[in-house]
């Protein structure tokens, strides 16, 4: 079956699959968003147990999302994976201190004996929720921006600033999105509180910080999309492959694919429709409004970065080094029987939504947490 | 090609690798086998109905989570250093090493971590078979991530299934089959597996005895002894049958390392096993190096060689025979290694240089020449010894891989006892009269630790300075970055880890104090 689609729409298909990953894990990031929240809508310890416990039960998603995300980056566009992670090492090495204090911090957090103290491990939460949002977001930014690097004829990657990846933050248009992600996930946590807890207080101070950080959120959203479309753009001529400033290349991009314009509209109408039920309406259930809808905005993001003769991993210190899904990938070979793989994708995502159900059924309160043999 | 080689950059990168595969393997081990004695346990309270196994079931489900938890924290560190630290080489191979990676993603990690979620918060809220059929995922979901993370370990101690090509100057798989179901891979994996299993028995084993030591407990205890110890004991066997396998394939593919960690300086036919040795800690002769490299050893004849090759009289190559050559044995000499590798740099080089000219005809006529079937067997298989400069570098450190794989197999072969004894006096119902082997059980635990590192060590110090075997060293892998960014995050990870790692401790140790909860809680009986 994939043996006999052409490289290039395998490379395509995976850069699909993989800005869906990228995507799925924006969305999850609501753990982390929840997490910079425990403090200002948790205002004892039992709300406090409440936020952690709900949050608690899915962050190895969020983890196992990145993991994955990762991987499958790893296997079909190794040479991205090569050169952005061997060349940015402060910002990836920033990246995973933040989410290695993640790991431990819910299963430790209440168990007795915890050496550090609960309140580390809640600030431990904190520090991840904030720095590792606007860290990827702002590593994210570099697809539409361009990093520092340059690459030999061996495809080794030097990098052209000392700063290793650091300075993706002297660009405002990166940094835009780093705040945009962390917003979002502010927003998306509050809304998973509101659909999740069983608590009036919690409910209450959660539609107030949805609105609290629905607003910076549009801002920075909207300066990041704004700019986006106005902005010049790396353009990748297919027959030679060589790269070239165009511009407004990134609404050429979205004129060029009418499906992806339509699906990031209906993303961004998604999101608006989740916070605006919940904020107006009362809705409960905005999360899976918002939740979707960002799923499907970052998805297009991704794709609009590297489809249309686009490099996704643009090079601003020698523009011939940019990556492009056709020279980062992997053979044909590797990218069909990764392929083939990828048919498992639905199946895990149905049990995915089958645990998710059963776990979800009945919203989470203090009495359920207290009676728990294993809570967090 | 390859400019000067910070020596330090290298050695830092390498520590910092280790350091943190290392941390992870405390951990992961664990996770592997408890996820299934955990399993075992559930499935007998399912079966039983007996709510003491359903309280066995959840306190070592709870030992289980505050490893796991740790384990994974360590673990993503690993993933992203391929590419941090090692960028060369994750362009090298990821056209092979990526696809196990995501596959051990969607296939393994999500299992994993869905199914967690009902086995420790599900207990209400689905049925028991339900919930036991999440326990069970959760330890296959564990194991399977094991399974991929090995194929593509086993990948670099063992190539094949690739091809190199020019063009992208990396290997490209051709035959995903063969990079899953090598020998290296189906050994490494049921190795590896086993002896996490046999980790987490003694585990078991080792904090029941103390309740019984304390009096406390005493059924749960023998209950967990119980099913610890034939766990464990079949585990064990196990290993030792997938060791001695392993140690044939090594002896094949990876002669250095075989030779290494027997402590193997010139080889013989009719090689003698160094059962027990003390090594020489003078500077070794190199005119010499045979009457230097033991203090003390007592040697059982001929069992070396038939280890190796299922052969009492087989000869079985010595350091010195890898390095220097020997004719006799058709044994290559590291310096021809060396000029051969060269040459298949060269080629690539002059095919780069060409291509980069414009000039098609001849980068077309050097490309067909690199993949001929001569020039990939006499000239790429040794791709990597081109960039050795110093035949002596291809030594690993044979005091280390010597104590640890010794050390390694004493442990294995008194575990087998250790377990036979536990399920002795376990099925006789005397183990509380046996207080000096309860308190040997608890020191039991660290020994299981050691051997466990030690394994660790055997397999990747003893394939120094290979991070492909023969075909890429660790000094070509590194990302060329300044070596104080690597020693501040060096420093930085050996000091969370070391805190996180007290803190795991310390958290355990609490809980175990604690004990199984004899209230029991709602849910389904």
């Amino acid at each position: 079956m994939f043996e006999n689609l052409s490289h290039l729409a395998l490379q395509q298909y995976w850069w699909v699959i993989v800005s869906l990953l990228g995507a799925l894990f924006v969305f999850l990031t609501f753990v982390q968003g929840g997490q910079t929240l425990i403090y200002t809508i948790g205002k004892n310890d039992t709300e406090r147990s409440l936020l952690v416990n709900t949050l608690g039960r899915k962050w190895e998603f969020t983890f196992t999302t990145l993991v994955t995300f990762g991987g499958a980056f790893f296997a079909s566009f190794p040479l991205f994976y090569a050169t952005s992670f061997g060349g940015a090492y402060w910002v990836w090495m920033a990246i995973l201190f933040f989410f290695i204090i993640q790991a431990v911090s819910y299963e430790y957090r209440k168990k007795p004996a915890n050496f550090l103290g609960a309140k580390t491990y809640e600030v431990f939460l904190i520090l991840n929720g904030a720095f590792a949002t606007i860290l990827v977001g702002t590593a994210v930014g570099t697809f539409f921006n361009g990093a520092m690097f340059s690459l030999n004829e061996m495809n080794n990657v030097q990098w052209e600033t000392p700063f290793r990846g650091l300075e993706a933050v002297l660009t405002f248009h990166n940094v835009a999105l780093g705040l945009a992600v962390f917003f979002l996930a502010r927003v998306l946590g509050a809304l998973y509180f509101i659909n999740s807890v069983d608590d009036a207080n919690i409910y209450e101070r959660s539609k107030k910080q949805l609105l609290y950080n629905a607003i910076p959120f549009l801002v920075f959203f909207l300066y990041f999309l704004i700019a986006l479309l106005l902005k010049d753009g790396f353009a990748v001529d297919p027959a030679t492959g060589t790269v070239s400033m165009e511009s407004f290349k990134y609404l050429h991009n979205l004129l060029a694919m009418p499906l992806v314009t339509i699906i990031l509209l209906v993303g961004v109408v998604g999101v608006l429709w989740g916070i605006g039920a919940t904020l107006l309406k009362g809705s409960e259930s905005g999360i899976w409004f918002a939740g979707g809808g960002t799923v499907l905005v970052v998805w297009m993001l991704l794709l609009v970065a590297g489809f249309n003769n686009t490099a996704f991993y643009p090079s601003i210190a020698d523009l011939q080094s940019s990556l492009t899904i056709q020279n980062a990938s992997s053979s044909h070979f590797t990218l069909t029987a990764m392929s083939y793989v990828s048919l498992f994708v639905p199946f895990v995502l149905a049990y995915i939504w089958w645990v998710w159900k059963a776990m979800n059924s009945k919203k989470i309160d203090a009495e359920e947490i207290g009676e728990d043999s294993h809570s967090y | 090609m390859l400019e000067a080689i910070d020596v330090s950059l290298v050695n830092w990168s390498r520590a910092q690798f280790a350091l943190t595969a290392m941390y992870h393997w405390i951990f992961v081990p664990l996770t592997l086998g408890i996820s299934f004695i955990v399993a075992f346990m559930e499935t007998i309270y399912v079966k039983t109905g007996n709510p003491e196994w359903k309280k066995i079931t959840k306190f070592w489900m709870t030992l289980f989570g505050i490893n796991f938890a740790i384990g994974v924290a360590t673990g993503i560190i690993l993933e992203f250093e391929f590419g941090t630290n090692w960028s060369n080489y994750s362009w090298f191979v990821g056209d092979i090493f990526g696809a196990p990676l995501a596959i051990e993603g969607i296939l393994a990690f999500f299992m994993e971590s869905t199914f967690i979620a009902i086995m420790f918060f599900g207990w209400k809220k689905v049925s028991k078979k339900v919930h036991l059929a999440a326990t069970w995922l959760t330890a296959i979901g564990a194991n399977l991530s094991a399974l991929w993370i090995l194929v593509a370990n086993a990948w670099m101690q063992s190539p094949v299934g690739m091809q190199f090509n020019p063009e992208t100057a990396r290997n490209e798989m051709v035959s995903f089959w063969e990079v899953l179901f090598s020998p290296m891979a189906v050994e490494k994996f049921l190795h590896t597996t086993s002896s996490g299993f046999v980790l987490a028995a003694i585990f078991v084993i080792g904090i029941s005895a103390w309740f019984i030591l304390k009096k406390r407990e005493i059924v749960f205890a023998r209950k967990s002894i119980a099913v610890a110890a034939v766990f464990g004991f079949l585990s064990s066997i196990y290993v030792i049958f997938t060791g001695d396998s392993s140690a044939r394939t090594i002896a094949t593919h990876q002669p250095m390392k075989f030779a290494a960690f027997e402590g193997l300086y010139n080889g013989s036919e009719r090689a003698g096993l160094i059962a027990l040795g003390i090594m020489s800690t003078t500077d070794t002769d190199e005119s010499n190096q045979n009457l230097m490299d033991f203090n003390m050893k007592l040697e059982i004849p001929n069992i070396l060689s038939y280890m190796a090759y299922m052969d009492w009289n087989a000869f079985v190559p010595g350091i010195n025979d890898l390095i220097d050559g020997n004719e006799k044995y058709g044994i290559m000499s590291a310096h021809e290694k060396i000029e051969r590798g060269k040459t298949a740099i060269l080629k690539l080089k002059e095919f780069k240089e060409a291509k980069e000219a414009g000039n098609t005809e001849l980068a077309e006529s050097i490309k067909a020449e690199f993949q001929t079937k001569d020039f990939q067997e006499n000239y790429f298989k040794y791709f990597g010894y081109g960039y050795i400069t110093d035949p002596h570098v291809l030594i690993p450190s044979v005091p280390l891989s010597f104590y640890s794989f010794h050390i390694m197999v004493f442990l294995g072969m008194y575990f087998i006892l250790f377990f036979f004894l536990s399920f002795l006096f376990v099925i006789r119902g005397k183990l509380e009269k046996h207080r000096k082997f309860l308190k040997l059980a608890i020191w039991t635990i660290p020994l299981a630790y050691i051997a466990s590192q030690c394994g660790w060590i055997v397999a990747e110090v003893g394939r120094q300075p290979w991070v492909i075997q023969d075909l890429m060293p660790t000094m070509a892998a590194v990302t060329k970055i300044s070596t104080s960014a690597v020693q501040v995050t060096f420093w930085l990870f050996a000091a969370i880890f070391t805190v996180l790692l007290i803190a795991e401790v310390k958290i355990m140790m609490r809980q175990i104090k604690i004990g199984p909860k004899v209230k029991e809680e709602g849910g389904h009986n």
